[in-house]
């Protein structure tokens, strides 16, 4: 059991000092090793939902040789329920352009991206803003270092790391095959750092207060604080920093609304986790945690008992059907079939069995897409159809 | 000269003529004249020196560049979950009511079109749309009644 | 040399480069992993997932194609959890796919049938999605069908548009469920800058591409006793039609050929390669008249380098793509249409017949001709010159319908008249021997003696590379081509549109200085062309190119100035090469068209 894990209110994302231009010139001051260094310590992991470790991303781009490298901040917010990275951008941006600019003397870039979702298009004169006032204050110091803003138009797939980099190339926003990775080869096939919103302004954390300060909070495996996007049947929506490895009981707890019968964990290619594990969940990477710990990019949305799991579930898997790119099958044929699957079953067109079909579908989608997105499409489906089968067939 | 031309040489210079150029250009056309229609792809295609068959596959693989006509205000209401959970569709037939178009239509004036949208990131305060690069949340028919109304009188 | 890694396959050990991808480490290994989006001609793609494999301590499975291989991996290709999921991928495909097999003109030569039949997928348990769509049947192009309810999107296509022959005719759009191929705007294929050529159409694994056939109206033909059918069989026929009726590929058929067409009942059964050589007469003439204004006259309205026009994929590609170059365009019909020209005047005169009754059939390898006899332009004859173009496959087709044992048969020989060729013709299938026929003439009309290379084999303009070049001294010219004396003549091949494409950049910069270039729209030529037997390959070129060179070899003359029947036709018919006569039936004009 986990209940060891209290849920923790954090404050530190949110919290503005206006001292960017010190913790940035304090922090370029510094040697690179020593910043990975740092990171690494921290055990800060991708807050995007992959979880990949930061200061080992950092570090091995660091490492590769080339004669242009990228910072890239993925502001391409599009998973179901995730609204945090808006709220940084509009509440403190500074601290991401300070971060992508650290990563820049870190790495040895010149040039960092914003790839800024479509949706999200009225954010960007302020941002524009604070980018020149940085640029501004980059100068100052001499410090050789510009960010531009790269508008999305409306591609949830975009926010795949190598999608995004084709898709500033002006292409398709089609990930592409790994090897080699970003941090060899990302946007124009140079080295590339690219990280999402949270992750970078947690660096800012990191950088400013050393990474004790992080790593002293969450489990282990799962340092830190995360952002968590709150929404669906709660009384009380919104944007919460708190500290990883909490339970899922002490989530719904928290907020609930009393009647809630499921959380969707990381979004619409998350898990749906029933009220009958909310006690043997943890919200946190994989590791030590006992019972079943789920990662996420901070996306938490809660179903009391008036919503029906098929309509969830149908909404998903349209979202899918529309959003995949579709170019490899198990994504583009894999979704179309799931969600022609429930309906068939609800309308009594193919039976119960059925189900049985597309759950090992679901395995092979896992196990064979080309991305992280069209692997992780199936687990609503798989998670949905598993603990609420009934609700699929009546 | 035509406009469109003008617009899209004007944006050519302005973002430069490299393939990592094309969304911008193609978002600034977008932004003009709310669609891209065959012509605009074409002389897109020929400021470039890309294939004109690569704009467009470009082109629609992202759902704000639309290629089909559209009105002057694009509302897109989001479909996604948490919207969907609280009251997309009494926003959209409220929206329907008002302008008298379905969903997918644009209004006989050429001022509105109406579509649908995956998630805009406001879950928090569902229902959400936006109306070209305008956010609204929290949305209900008075409100949709009232935001509409103003952009009426525009 | 590439550092070696160690691994093992199966179980296995091998060792292989570092760099190699599984699948290609599992070939060395003899090991065959399943494919359909991969293609040896184009850029790995990754996108179908057929070609997945485990690799042991991995979670998820690895696209072979796509994968390089790592120091220690243990793959494994077979495992049951490759097994299941391949299957699946299958069934995937097969329920997005029209897959009304018996009604599919790909019936039998499919990738995908092929697939299903090995994993016995006897049951379709997945909804059937293709009846749910509209799915469009591009009929329009006289070349090409395009049906997207038989389309993997595998992009196949997409990329053998792009990268073998820069035309970009197709493109992918749209995304999720609705991601398609397509071209611009959804229009049609006849009304984009398709070339024709057909090099979709060979690389498609299913038949979602495929030529448009002419076969019921040829056996329609053959079987009206009023008519006379003639037909003409290109040079590259012969070393790919025993790839589609049971030879090794590289296997020369011709006399078997030319017995199987008398059996299918042809009237009179001629060569394309005749009209190769009388093309060279024409075109070799042209180029040295061009010389001559260039170099003497001054005539600045005289364009040189001058250009082939006998592959009519690189007439449209140029139409479309650099139209202020089409007085650059040897005027010379190509060898099909000034066959079908001749048929309709020159060969009815000589045999006594009704023009109005010939049926003119031609045999290609291409599915651009079709397109060829289908412009306005080639009535030259006052009828339509080439009513029917087969491609290679349908010959084969034919051939099996009509029940002939086409190994067992008897070589036979072509009918005259126009039945008869030299070498020079016969090299016109592959790339770079339009040239080397070319330069054979020239250079012997010029200076008497023949062109400075052992057995007249020039080899520099030989082989496979994408653009390659040649220079020819001219030394001692007779007395009439005196201005040629010490003239470099610099020559340039070409094959596959995206190196026409180089080569024009080039010129269009002004950064090549070339008198006469060679450009074939097909990689390797007519032998890789379109309208070929499936598959196609790098290897498969070029033993189809061996054959084309032993069959020149093996030829007794190999000048196209000393075809007997070709000395023959100007001094009973034709005159002189660009004579008036040529002029109105071996020539023609080109057409500038829209690049977008």
């Amino acid at each position: 059991m986990v209940t060891n894990y209290q849920l923790k209110r954090v404050d530190f994302i949110f919290r503005n000092e206006n001292d960017y231009e010190d913790v940035l010139s304090k922090t370029i001051a510094r040697k690179p090793q020593e910043l990975i260094n740092e990171l690494i310590s921290s055990e800060l992991k991708g807050r995007g939902g992959a979880g990949f470790p930061t200061g080992l991303k950092w570090k091995l781009s660091s490492e590769s040789k080339a004669d242009e490298k990228y910072v890239i901040c993925n502001a391409d917010e599009g998973e179901p329920g995730t609204f945090k990275d808006r709220e940084i951008l509009s509440k403190v941006p500074f601290k991401v352009l300070t971060a992508m600019a650290v990563c820049g003397h870190v790495i040895g870039a010149k040039r960092g991206f914003i790839y800024l979702r479509g949706e999200y298009k009225y954010l960007k004169p302020e941002l524009e803003k604070a980018i020149s006032e940085f640029a501004y204050y980059c100068k100052e110091i001499k410090f050789d270092f510009s960010i531009h803003i790269f508008m999305g138009s409306g591609a949830y797939i975009c926010g795949e790391e190598t999608a995004l980099f084709e898709s500033m190339e002006g292409k398709r926003g089609e990930p592409r095959n790994k090897p080699p990775y970003p941090t060899n080869s990302g946007y124009m096939n140079k080295p590339t750092v690219i990280n999402n919103v949270e992750t970078l302004a947690h660096t800012f954390t990191i950088f400013k207060y050393g990474a004790k300060r992080f790593y002293d909070l969450g489990v282990q495996y799962s340092r830190g604080s995360k952002l968590f996007s709150v929404s669906g049947d709660t009384p009380k929506p919104g944007i919460y920093e708190l500290e990883l490895g909490m339970s899922l009981a002490d989530f719904v707890d928290e907020f609930g609304d009393g009647d809630t019968k499921a959380v969707q964990v990381g979004g619409a290619s998350g898990f749906l986790v029933p009220r009958k594990k909310f006690d043997v969940t943890a919200i946190g990477y994989q590791g030590k945690l006992t019972g079943i710990s789920l990662p996420t990019g901070g996306s938490m949305m809660l179903f009391n008992s008036s919503r029906s799991m098929y309509n969830v579930l149908d909404n998903y898997l349209e979202f899918f059907r529309e959003e995949s790119c579709g170019q490899c099958t198990p994504c583009r044929v894999g979704c179309q079939q799931l969600i022609k699957g429930i309906k068939a079953v609800k309308r009594g067109e193919k039976n119960a069995k059925y189900l049985d079909k597309l759950l090992r579908l679901t395995e092979t989608m896992q196990l064979t897409a080309k991305c992280g997105l069209g692997q992780s499409v199936a687990n609503s489906f798989s998670s949905i159809v598993e603990n609420f089968r009934e609700e699929m067939i009546y | 000269m035509n406009l469109v031309t003008d617009l899209i040489k004007d944006l050519a210079n302005q973002h430069g003529r490299s393939r990592e150029n094309l969304l911008p250009i193609l978002q600034g056309v977008v932004e003009q004249e709310k669609y891209l229609s065959e012509f605009s792809m074409i002389e897109i295609a020929r400021e470039l020196d890309l294939p004109a068959s690569e704009v467009y596959g470009t082109a629609t693989f992202y759902s704000f560049l639309e290629h089909k006509k559209m009105g002057t205000y694009i509302i897109r209401v989001c479909k996604t979950i948490t919207c969907s959970m609280k009251g997309k569709n009494q926003i959209l037939l409220a929206i329907e009511d008002m302008l008298k178009i379905h969903l997918g239509e644009t209004t006989g004036d050429g001022r509105f079109s109406l579509l649908e949208t995956n998630c805009l990131g406001w879950c928090h305060k569902a229902p959400a749309m936006l109306i070209n690069d305008d956010v609204y949340t929290e949305l209900t028919p008075e409100r949709i009644r009232e935001i509409l109304s103003d952009y009426m009188k525009k | 040399m590439a550092n070696k890694i160690k691994l093992s396959i199966n179980g296995y050990p091998i060792e292989v480069n570092e760099g190699t991808t599984m699948l290609e480490a599992a070939n060395e290994a003899g090991i065959i992993v399943p494919t359909l989006c991969h293609h040896k001609d184009l850029c790995v793609a990754g996108n179908c997932r057929v070609c997945v494999v485990e690799v042991s301590g991995q979670k998820r499975l690895s696209a072979a194609c796509a994968t390089p291989c790592e120091e220690g991996m243990e793959i494994l290709t077979n495992s049951l959890k490759v097994r299941n999921s391949r299957k699946h991928i299958i069934e995937l495909l097969l329920s997005e796919h029209n897959a009304d097999c018996t009604k599919c003109y790909k019936n039998g030569n499919c990738e995908l049938q092929k697939l299903a039949s090995e994993y016995k997928i006897m049951t379709q348990d997945f909804i059937e999605l293709a009846p749910l769509r509209k799915y469009s049947i591009d009929m329009y192009s006289p070349s090409i069908i395009k049906d997207d309810s038989k389309c993997i999107r595998c992009q196949r296509c997409v990329r053998t548009c792009a990268e073998l022959q820069g035309v970009n005719a197709l493109t992918v759009a749209h995304k999720g469920s609705e991601m398609k191929i397509t071209t611009f705007f959804e229009k049609s294929m006849n009304a984009v800058v398709c070339t024709n050529c057909g090099q979709c159409v060979n690389h498609c694994p299913t038949g979602a591409l495929v030529e448009k056939n002419y076969i019921e109206e040829v056996w329609e033909a053959i079987a009206d006793p009023t008519k006379h059918v003639v037909v003409q069989t290109a040079p590259a026929v012969r070393v790919g039609l025993g790839e589609e009726l049971g030879f090794e590929v590289g296997t020369r058929v011709t006399g078997k050929m030319v017995a199987a067409l008398k059996r299918l009942g042809f009237d009179s059964v001629l060569d394309t390669d005749f009209t190769a050589d009388l093309t060279i007469m024409e075109e070799g003439t042209e180029l040295l008249t061009r010389l001559k204004k260039v170099l003497v006259d001054k005539d600045k309205s005289v364009q040189i380098p001058m250009a082939t026009s006998c592959s009519p994929g690189w007439i449209k590609y140029i139409e479309h793509m650099y139209p202020e170059y089409l007085d650059n365009l040897s005027t010379c019909k190509s060898p099909q249409q000034m066959f079908g020209a001749l048929v309709k005047t020159y060969y009815a005169k000589a045999r006594n017949l009704d023009p109005e009754r010939i049926v003119s059939v031609s045999v290609m390898p291409c599915t651009a001709k079709k397109f060829e006899a289908n412009r306005p332009e080639m009535h030259d004859s006052g009828y339509r010159d080439v009513d029917y173009v087969l491609t290679t496959r349908e010959l084969a087709i034919m051939i099996k319908q009509a029940g002939i044992n086409f190994m067992k048969l008897e070589d036979a020989n072509f009918d005259r008249i126009m039945g008869e060729s030299t070498g020079a013709a016969v090299i016109f299938g592959a790339t770079g021997g339009v040239m080397e026929a070319a330069l054979r003439t020239a250079y012997e009309l010029v200076t008497g003696r023949e062109v400075p290379f052992e057995n007249l084999n020039i080899t520099p303009v030989r082989g496979m590379d994408g653009v390659r070049e040649a220079s020819v001294v001219i030394d001692h010219p007779l007395k009439a081509w005196a201005f040629l004396d010490g003239v470099e003549l610099k020559c340039a091949v070409a094959h596959g549109l995206v190196n026409a494409k180089k080569v024009m950049d080039a010129i269009k910069k002004g950064e090549a200085n070339y008198h006469f270039i060679e450009f074939m729209a097909c990689p390797g030529g007519c032998l890789g062309g379109g309208g070929q037997p499936i598959p196609t390959n790098p290897e498969i070129r070029q033993k189809r190119a061996q054959a084309i060179y032993a069959e020149d070899a093996g030829m007794p003359i190999r000048k196209s100035h000393e075809n007997p029947e070709v000395i023959k036709i100007y001094k009973d018919y034709l005159g002189e090469p660009l004579g008036e006569k040529s002029h109105h039936l071996l020539h023609t004009k080109y057409i500038p068209r829209n690049r977008y």
